[in-house]
């Protein structure tokens, strides 16, 4: 749910990383913090565990300049992987606009990618929307590892509308900022039909 | 989109600002901020610069709405109300309707209970405004004459955003 406020000429935006345990959700935030310029990121607030697993949902504010006189303000959620925190993710996709769906490549974790999907659909419906048009990215996270299933294989297993689907390696910046922006991109264009 | 989008109009903005401005003087608290159920700061008054807002108004919304599922786990609809007591400054957090939050940083040259009673005034003006705001946003909807400035956005002014 976007929040547009005519009063200070501000479109807010909220988007979430989902997806299975240790795929990355967090570092696509924090690359994202460590490169944008200091005046134009918030602060990054990580409700983690002592071990650094995501607890609750890390935040990072990013202010993104403008569109017809606008200011641009992205609002970026992760949710916690670990199976057992479902109520937690479930909270999170509330008022959400998009969604980036980050899958972890190793060939082990692919049932988790498609359980997590899974999971994704059924919360998604409980807070009101639909997975099939909710603006949506697909990142294949973890590129770079050496059990990677092919893209092939990924896309075979893990796209089922058409959506953008991009190659990355999250800890070294690859495809972070070409995911944001797919996603960026079709909730700006929803914004145009609304 | 699931959800109809929260617009706020100037005339809105200015009539809810007065009434958290107003909120703030009479309770004699430090800050008081009304953010939406989602985590966006709608509006603002007191000594704001001395708190990191944004923070502030995405952990409160993730404090509410996981004591919303704590509410529904033992069965009650919501808790509207989450009081935080510190060494010095103390939180009241409280729903508004069914999509604000209205929190109010105090400290000692304010009780908690002058802070209820002036938040339970400020509340049902709010409520007011908030039906305001979304009986337009519901009328704008459907008003063919309504343009809105985001029905040309084009590729470029995206690319833009992300400095290409």
């Amino acid at each position: 749910m976007t929040f547009i406020n005519y009063a200070s000429r501000e479109i807010n935006c909220k988007i979430v990383y989902y997806g299975p345990g240790l795929c990355g959700k967090t570092t696509n935030i924090q690359w994202i913090f460590e490169q944008a310029n200091p005046e134009k990121r918030g602060k990054l607030v990580s409700l983690a565990t002592e071990t650094d697993r995501t607890l609750f949902f890390d935040f990072l504010p990013l202010d993104m300049g403008t569109v017809k006189g606008f200011k641009v303000r992205f609002h970026l959620y992760t949710v916690p992987g670990q199976v057992f925190y479902d109520a937690s993710r479930k909270l999170i996709l509330r008022g959400c606009d998009g969604m980036i769906f980050v899958a972890d490549s190793q060939r082990p974790r692919m049932e988790a990618n498609i359980e997590s999907i899974a999971n994704l659909a059924t919360n998604l419906k409980e807070n009101g929307f639909d997975i099939r048009t909710i603006p949506y990215v697909l990142q294949l996270n973890k590129r770079d590892m050496p059990t990677a299933a092919t893209v092939d294989e990924m896309e075979r297993l893990l796209r089922f509308r058409n959506e953008p689907m991009i190659a990355a390696v999250a800890n070294q910046g690859t495809g972070v900022i070409e995911t944001l922006k797919a996603c960026a991109r079709q909730i700006l264009m929803e914004l145009q039909k609304s | 989109m699931a959800k109809l989008d929260l617009v706020m109009f100037e005339e809105e903005y200015k009539l809810l600002q007065e009434i958290i401005s107003r909120l703030q003087a009479d309770s004699s608290s430090k800050v008081v901020f009304l953010v939406d159920k989602n985590g966006q700061q709608i509006a603002a008054a007191g000594d704001v610069r001395s708190i990191d807002a944004t923070s502030l108004a995405s952990l409160t919304a993730g404090n509410v709405a996981a004591t919303d599922g704590l509410a529904k786990l033992i069965g009650e609809k919501e808790f509207t109300l989450l009081f935080h007591e510190g060494e010095k400054d103390n939180l009241h957090i409280s729903i508004v309707g069914k999509r604000g939050i209205l929190v109010v940083i105090f400290d000692m040259n304010s009780s908690l209970a002058l802070v209820r009673l002036r938040v339970k005034k400020a509340s049902r003006d709010l409520q007011e405004i908030f039906e305001k705001v979304e009986q337009r946003a519901q009328s704008t909807a459907g008003d063919s004459n309504f343009e809105s400035p985001f029905s040309e956005i084009t590729d470029e002014d995206i690319d833009k955003l992300f400095g290409d």
